[in-house]
Order: C-alpha cells, then structure tokens, then sequence
C-alpha cells in the first residue's frame, strides 16, 4: 500500500491539487480530500467499458487489431485527407495537446477544442472587450463579494466554494492567522470572520426565505463575505446564497444592462428588469461599489443562453465598469479540466485559441467559419480524428451526420458514441491517472498531473499515440512527394 | 563540427575589438584559437560584418501575460503569418507572435539569446513550457518578487539573510535568472484597486516602502552574488513627471554601489523619463536623467524605445495598464496573481501625429544618445510594449543616423520636436557602439560569461551582416544598414548556421539557463515553506516547482551566495 499525495484531480476546472490516494496493488483504493465527483473518476475509472485493444472497422464492424495496424490506418486516413477535423483536446494533456497542434499543421486540418460548444461564447467576448481577472488565490485572500452567475458550483465545480471562494481561508478575508494584517481594514475584525464561518460549514447551510423580488435583499447587509447567485432556478449554490436573484430566462443581457446602467450613476425608467424590481437592483449595486474586491464566476447558463457572446460583452463590460469604483473581476467557470490548457497550448504555438485552420499552411481563425461543427454544417471536411471528448453525443445532428459519414479516428480511454461510430479507436491511458502531464487550471494556473498507476499492458498514452500517427503520416507525405 | 569564418570585420567589444580584419574558429560549439581549414566549413566573410550574436536584455516572448495577449488580438495575428516550409512550423505575428515565429524572426536578425523580463512564479510554468517551444535561441526569465508576501514580509522584519534564502529558494525553484521588480509596492497595492504614488508610500497591509523593497532587494541580490543586478520597473512608470521619481530611485540606490559595479538595472527607462503635470504637458525628462546617469556609475539601463505602430503593451504593473485602459478605452486584460503580483494588457497604438507618442519616441533616442556611455544604456522596445522587436533594425538606423532621425522626427506631430533636444543631438553611433548596445553591454551586464564576445571559450554565436564598414557611411547609407540588420547573412548558434541570407536554413532549440543559488543552510527553506504553504497559494507545495519536465534542454548555472 502506498499513499500519494498532492494528486491533481483530472476532472473539472478547478484543478484540486491536495488529492491523497491510497495506492494497492496497482489500484486506487482509497481518495481523501476530493469531492464526490473525484472519487467516483478515481476509484470508477475502469468501468465496463474499458477496451484494451485498437479496433478498426471491417465489414462494417469494429473488431480488434494490432496497434501498428491502427496507427497506418489513421495516418493513411489523416494523409489521404483534404480537410481533416482534429477535434476535442479538453481531456487531455498539454504535452498531448502540443503534438495535436503539430499533427493538424501538417496534415493541413481544423484543430478545434470542446470551447466551441461551451465557453467559446466566453473567449470571443474576451478578444472583444479583453477581461478583468485573477488567479483564484487572490479571490480567497481578498475577495469579499462573490457572485456565481449561470452556474452552479456546487453541482459542476463542488469543491470551488470552499477552496477559492466564500468558505476559503484567507489573508484579507476570513482569516485570523495574521492578526497585525487587520490593520488594513479596520471594519473587518475578527467577529466578522466569526461570523462568516458559522454561516460556512457545508453541512448546515443557512435556509434562506425565498426573497420576493419587490423586497430588499436584507440579508446582504450583513458584515464579512457575501455570496450572490444569479440563476434562472434555484441551484445548490442558491440555497447556501446570501442572496439568490432569480432571473428571468434569456433575459441575462438585460440584467447586466440595468447594472451597467445603475453602476454609472443612471436611472432606469422601468420598475422592475427581467423579473427583478428596480429596488433590489440599486441594492445590488450599492453592495458592488462597497465591496473591497469582487468577482463574478460565470457559466454555461451565460454563455448558451439567449444572446451568447453578447452576454459575456456586457458582463466583462459590467466588470470593467465597477472598477472605476473598486476593484472587481470576472472569470469563466471553465468544465473540462483542461480545456484551459488546449487554448492555452493553441494560442501559443499558433496564435490562436480554437477553431485553428492550417489548410493554407498558416494558422487562421475565424469563428463560425473555421470552427469544427460550422465545417461539419458545410459538409467541407473528409476525415476526423476526435480526442477525449463526444462529440457524436453533444453536436448537432446535421453535424455528427457528416462526422461520421467521412473517415473517423477516435483516441479516448472510453468507449463512447463517437468511437461507437469510428473507423479507427484508440483506447489510451487516463490522464491524471495511468499517465502524467499538465493541465491548467480556469485561472491559467498550472498544475502537475500525475501518473499514480500503470496503464493496462499495451495500453498507450494519447500524446504517444498521437505521435506515431505523426511519424507514420509524415512518412507518406514524404513518399506521396516523392511519387510525384 | 567545426567552422571558420575567415577574413570579416569583428566587432567584438568586450574584448576590444573594432572593425579588425580576422578570422573567428568555433570547435564543438565554442569559440578556439585555430582550427585546421581543412577539416571546417569555412564562411568567407570577407566586406562583411562580423559581431557575436544579439543578446536581447529584456524582451516580453514568453508566458501567461504573452499568451494573453496573443488570445487577446487575432486582428493582431491575420496580417502577418508565417507559411510551414520544410524546416520551419508555422505561426502568426505582428506584436505578439506565437513562439515558433518568435525564435525565427529573432535568428532572421543574428539574435541568439533572449531574456524574458517576467515570469510570475505560480505560472512559471507555463512560462519555461513556450520558452521550450521557441527555437533558435538561448533564453532565460526574471521571477517578479518585488510584491512577493514572503518578500515584503522579511523586509518588514528587516531579517534580510532570511529574505535572501527565499530568493535562492525561488531562483531553483521557478528556474529565474534575475529578480525583477515591478511598480515595487504597487502591484500589492493594486490587489485592492490603490497603487503607491512615491517610493515612500507604505504599501497597505505590510510595513514597507517601495524604497526599502528596491534597497532590500538589492542588498540582498549582493548577498546571493547573482550574476545580473537587481532589474526594476520603476514606480510611476508612464506617469507624467516621473522623472522625479526616477532620479529619486536612482539616487536611493547610490550607497549601495561599493566599487565601479552596477548595483541596479532600470528598465525602459524612456517609460520613466517624463516631466509635465498631466498629458497636456508632459515633455522630455531625458537630459536630466542622462545627466544623473553621466555622472554615476551604479546603474545599467535600456532603452525601451517606442515605435510608431500598433502593438500590445504587457507588464506586470496592473495600476499601469489599468490607466491606459482609462486613458484609451481599448480592451484590456488584467490578471491579479496571488501572493506574488499582478498584470495588464492593452492593445496601443503610437502615432507619429500624437504629440505624447511622439515626445515619447524622441526620449528614447534622447536617453541612447545622451548617455555617454554606451556600455550603460541599451538597446531595447520592451517588446512589445514600445513595438514589436523586429524593428530593432529601425532603431539601429536612428542611432547611426542624425538624418534617418530627422526624417522621422520631421513626420511627427510639429510640436513634439520643442519637447524633446533631440533635433540639436548630433551623436551618431559607431557599428562598434551599435556591438556594445546589443550584445557585448547587455552580456556583460547580465553576467553572461560566455555570450556577447567572441573571445576564446565564448559560446560559438556569431552574427554576419551584410556590411562592409570600410565602404559604407553610415549616416547617409543608414537605409542599407536597416536592411542589414533585419536579414542577417548568417546566423551561427553554437557553431550552427541557422540563418542565411535571412531564411532559416536549420531549427534547433537553444538552452535555458537558470541559477543554481548555493546558500550556506538550504534545507531549512522548503521545510519551513511547507508548513505555510497553503496560507499562502492554493496550490500544493509538491506542485509548486518547475521540475525539469518543463524545460526541453537547460543550462543550469551555480553561484555561490555569501550567506
Ligand atoms: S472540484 Fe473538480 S477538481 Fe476538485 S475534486 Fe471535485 S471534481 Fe476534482
Ligand atoms: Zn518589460
């Protein structure tokens, strides 16, 4: 039996690096500090549908085949291809991801990530207005308000609250171990970190009365840090909230309009905005301007909803606006655990996040044309290699129909709908867990992965799959230029 | 391998040597007395000009700030794209390339070691992961610990020994070279949205002044004997009538200069030369800092010239870049890093017709030229905070050129040319001098034993420009010489020719050096770091270190502290 600790867990975005496993006989028996999700990665992982061998379709049926096999297979594919999509990345590594980049460079294709479906929304309202962020340790340490806006940590991202935010111990805010620091704000003694504490524990969340939105939200008046959720239902978060504003659906954009509006001194005309009377949004406003230093976490609930990157314009715009009066961030709750690491790996080998196209033989960008499921909706592309993630499950119809009418190579430790449909299926190691690496984490910090057990014997990695696929395509290229 | 480049015009100033006829010979990567012409590739480098390879000072290509910018500015990226080729990845400018372009464009110009002045320690990281993605050259980053709590809190103590130890434990850590300080005070300040306005403001929560972090820390970078000096961003910096402040800082740090050494290396030094009240009147402060800088002898400096174009300014100074976000409305980035420091971003463009942008491109050139020196103030844009490095060529022809600087300063706004004395400096530069601001004065002030020079045991990075000193004048012909320095004839790294005629004819990747700091008691640090750690970061002690995984091929370089 051996004990790991300081694990990073592959999972979601927040990156929770303090993971122990207790390790026995090439299995992760035991997980200490992680969340429910954790766990369930860790000790679930080999579920039934693990396969060991590379399959290739024959006859219409996956059946098993030699690794070599599989890796000529995918390189005549990816070699033979006008427009290949290689798409997905958000599971994987960076050391994976950076070969990703090299492979669709030379095979002339689109490299496109999960973001498209999710926080792509997220990064175009960046390269509009750019963001007002953190590292999340600077929330801990200072942050006094904090909003989740759209999203539900508790359900998606359990341990942030505890970890970067509200519940966190820190220098400025909830934290006694420097007792000279309080100095700084006078306001802020310890009764006030009494306080927030007592509200803290997860066990016994305060219940809230359901505010009626006529009403004041009384409760913010209260010392110490404050948590706001914005939502169109009552999440889990909701309910341990100071104070829950329930907006109406699609109506987001709105929202942030009035508190733009409110945030710059001006009146509104109307009693009530997007379900929510005008009182309680001047409230709101004022508990913004008074807080030393706050932030908005903000999820899929902004970014898919009605408006998309427009609703995240006029957040990061609402941010920029509050700091004129104090200081105040934003930043996307990102899902996959590293697909922060796949924009941070395209952007610096190619200057951009997604959606990268190298048909011409230099990266290009542009949104809604570049990007994966637009070039599946124009039926443009002829082959794909799909990488840690669904997409047969999570786009379109029209899209996964054009998908899987061309060649498809799957690299995934599971099987899922999209290998369900492959041609060619790698199973590869898990990452994070058969096999190390990097992964950033939602504020760009990052974070070690570890490799705690062996793999299944011939069981390869994907950034080592991916390579040999390279090499073998290189070496057709070179014979196919050669020939001619 | 063994090369010779036979018969060129060597620039070498750190050993002397101007405009020699003779011939350079590099054995297994290192420059040697002799070889046998027989057995090397030989270079005829007869009319040419011959200097060590460029060495970039302070340069911003590498790491979480770059990166965001790069995200930040795709209509940065769409005009400007580099095609894959055979030897070559592909990759996009213009300010902000990615890092394979990054390493090419630089070797394309004879560089051959780069400093990248900012690297915060949580994200190092991902700073040492792009570094190992850029080719051709050697590199290596300054840590930012000017605002570091560990930092600040040791100085408040005044237990400087201990403040020390932490810094050798950092360098190793995050694989620094160098400490860099940033608005000292003000990046803590800016946690809560204030900044500190004088080096005797008291940085809110902690018991210092910007003062006593700049004299602490460069104390302590004696104590630990660190081969570059302490290397600072001022406070005020972009801030009209900074100057004050700037000679303040400079004249704070006069005690601790013993001997002739410099003791401090202050940063684009145009962005903290401005004299005026406000924006409206704001004017050339450079003739009263060139005049301190004349008369001491404590400090190295560079340029941090500005360039009339559109780029992306990037520091660690988020009070900064939050007023030029104020000031110009544009996008802007701002990325708060805990218990270390903070950072900005925001897309600027200079122009020649804005009296300010123009007043700020005259200082540059006012500071290069004034300063007598050239051994002390050096060639830099800040890239790409005063414009991208590739038009280090530019600068090059205005310091040769009292023409080339009057046909632009001609083109700017009419009333910056009374702003600045620039029009009344008639120093034109030597290509000796131009060795020295490039390579041979940057080398020596980081304390590169091996680079900038071509003496015997020198790193075998050589540059060919395509330059006949005995034929050229250069004032009148400072177009032929811009040419000549944006396409090197050849490049040779390590004895290598990466570069000829201007096309990259070989990838390799250089080394990062970082410092191995040896103190008298080093294990008591990581010991006592574990036990706070987690007040500190939100990551795990065990995560926290850069280990070799990060660095695709390094140069560890061992000093030995005095403590
Ligand atoms: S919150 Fe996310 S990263 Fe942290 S333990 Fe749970 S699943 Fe893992
Ligand atoms: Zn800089």
């Amino acid at each position: 039996m051996t004990i790991v600790k300081s694990v990073t867990c592959p999972v979601c975005g927040c990156l929770c690096d303090d993971i122990e496993l207790v390790v026995e006989d090439g299995k992760v028996e035991e997980v200490k500090n992680g969340c429910a999700i954790c766990e369930s990665k860790f000790i679930g992982y080999r579920g039934e549908h693990r396969v060991l061998k590379p399959k290739i379709r024959q006859n219409g049926k996956l059946v098993d085949t030699t690794l070599q096999e599989a890796v000529k297979k995918s390189a005549e594919i990816l070699a033979n291809a006008n427009y290949p999509i290689l798409y997905g990345w958000s599971s994987t590594s960076c050391e994976a991801q950076r070969v990703g980049v090299e492979l669709a460079e030379e095979v002339g294709g689109v490299l496109d990530n999960t973001a498209v479906v999710c926080h792509g929304p997220s990064i175009l309202g960046i390269q509009e207005v750019g963001i007002p962020s953190c590292t999340l340790g600077q929330v801990r340490h200072r942050a006094d308000l904090v909003i989740y806006w759209g999203c539900d940590p508790w359900s998606a991202h359990p341990r942030h609250v505890e970890r970067y935010t509200t519940f966190a111990e820190g220098r400025f805010e909830g934290s006694e171990w420097k007792g000279y620091l309080q100095k700084f704000k006078a306001a802020a003694g310890r009764k006030k970190i009494k306080r927030v504490m007592k509200q803290a524990p997860v066990k016994n969340p305060p219940s809230i009365e359901p505010v009626t939105p006529s009403e004041p939200p009384q409760k913010m008046k209260k010392d110490g840090r404050k948590l706001i959720v914005v939502d169109v239902r009552r999440t889990m978060t909701a309910e341990v909230a100071d104070y829950f504003i329930q907006v109406e659906p699609n109506k987001d954009y709105e929202l942030m309009e009035a508190l733009r509006a409110l945030v710059r001194d001006q009146e509104l005309d109307v009693n009530s905005v997007a379900g929510i009377s005008v009182e309680c949004l001047e409230e709101l406003v004022d508990i913004m301007i008074g807080c030393n230093f706050g932030i908005i976490f903000f999820g899929l609930g902004l970014t898919m909803s009605a408006g998309k990157f427009r609703n995240i314009d006029v957040a990061i715009s609402l941010t920029r606006d509050l700091n004129m009066r104090t200081k105040f961030a934003i930043m996307p709750m990102r899902g996959h655990f590293n697909v922060t690491g796949s924009n941070t790996v395209f952007t610096w080998q190619t200057g951009y996040p997604f959606g990268v196209d190298f048909s011409l033989g230099y990266p290009r960008y542009n949104p809604g044309e570049t990007t994966s499921v637009d070039v599946l909706l124009r039926r443009e592309s002829d082959a794909a290699l799909v990488i840690a993630s669904d997409p047969v499950a999570n786009f379109p119809k029209k899209a996964v129909q054009h998908l899987v009418k061309n060649p498809l190579i799957v690299i995934d430790p599971h099987m899922n709908a999209t290998s369900l449909m492959a041609d060619v299926v790698f199973p590869s190691a898990f990452v994070g867990i058969e096999v190390g690496g990097t992964a950033y984490r939602m504020d760009h910090v990052p974070l070690p992965l570890k490799k705690v057990v062996d793999p299944p014997e011939g069981v390869l990695s994907d950034k080592e799959i991916l390579n040999r696929i390279l090499e073998e395509t290189r070496k057709i290229k070179l014979k196919q230029v050669e020939a001619a | 391998m063994e090369l010779l480049i036979k018969n060129g015009f060597v620039f070498d100033p750190i050993n002397g040597i101007n405009s020699e006829k003779m011939d350079i010979a590099i054995k297994n990567g290192k420059i040697v007395d002799s070889i046998q012409e027989k057995n090397a590739k030989v270079i005829d480098a007869s009319g040419l000009t011959v200097m060590p390879g460029g060495v970039d000072i302070h340069s911003h290509i590498a790491g979480g700030e770059v990166n965001a910018g790069r995200l930040l500015r795709p209509e940065d990226h769409v005009k400007d794209v580099e095609r894959k080729t055979a030897i070559t990845r592909s990759g996009v400018g213009y300010s902000i390339p990615s890092t394979f372009t990054t390493g090419y464009r630089y070797s394309r110009m004879g560089y051959t070691t780069i400093m990248n002045p900012s690297m915060s320690p949580l994200e190092a990281k991902h700073t040492h992961e792009e570094l190992s993605d850029i080719p051709m050259v050697d590199k290596a980053s300054y840590p930012l610990l000017g605002d570091w709590w560990f930092v600040l809190e040791y100085l408040q103590k005044g237990d400087l020994e201990e403040c020390a130890r932490h810094i050798a434990w950092m360098m190793e850590t995050v694989k620094g070279y160098a400490i860099k300080i940033v608005n000292p005070g003000g990046l803590e300040s800016w946690g809560f949205g204030r900044n500190v306005h004088s080096i005797d403001d008291r940085v809110p929560g902690f018991d210092v002044t910007p003062r006593e972090i700049i004299c602490g820390l460069c104390k302590v970078n004696k104590m630990l004997n660190l081969p570059h000096t302490i290397h600072l961003h001022t406070n005020n910096l972009g801030v009209p009538g900074n100057y004050a402040t700037t000679l303040e800082t400079m004249k704070c740090l006069e005690d601790l200069a013993g001997d002739d050494k410099p003791v401090a290396h202050i940063t684009h030094l145009q962005f903290s030369s401005y004299k005026g009240r406000d924006w409206r009147t704001m004017k050339s402060g450079a003739e009263e800092i060139a005049n301190y800088v004349n008369n001491h002898s404590h400090l190295t400096m560079d340029m941090g010239q500005v360039i009339f174009t559109d780029t992306t300014t990037m520091t660690a100074d988020g009070p900064f870049q939050f007023n030029l976000y104020n000031l110009t409305g544009h996008k802007w980035v701002n990325h708060d890093v805990e218990t270390e420091t903070s950072g900005g971003i925001v897309p600027f463009r200079y122009r020649r017709k804005n009296v300010v942008n123009a007043t700020q491109w005259s200082i540059g050139l006012e500071l290069a030229l004034l300063i007598k020196d050239p051994w002390k103030i050096f060639l830099t844009t800040d890239h790409p905070n005063g414009g991208p490095f590739t038009a280090y060529p530019k600068i090059i022809a205005w310091l040769i050129s009292k023409k080339a600087r009057m046909a632009t300063l001609k083109r700017t706004h009419p009333k910056a040319i009374k702003r600045s004395i620039l029009s009344s400096i008639d120093r034109e530069m030597s290509l000796y001098e131009i060795a020295v601001v490039t390579r041979g004065g940057t080398s020596k002030a980081l304390g590169l034993k091996h680079k900038g020079h071509l003496g015997v045991g020198a790193d075998g990075d050589v540059a060919i420009y395509d330059l006949n000193p005995e034929s050229i004048d250069l004032p009148t012909d400072y177009k032929v010489v811009r040419k000549a320095f944006s396409r090197a004839k050849y490049t040779i790294k390590g004895g290598q020719v990466l570069v000829k005629d201007g096309e990259v004819l070989q990838e390799m990747y250089g080394k990062t050096m970082w410092l191995n700091v040896e103190t008298d008691e080093p294990c008591r640090i990581p010991e006592e770091m574990k036990t706070k750690f987690r007040d500190y970061w939100t990551v795990e002690f065990d995560n926290y270190p850069v280990s070799d995984h990060y660095l695709r091929s390094q140069s560890p370089i061992t000093v030995k502290a005095s403590i």
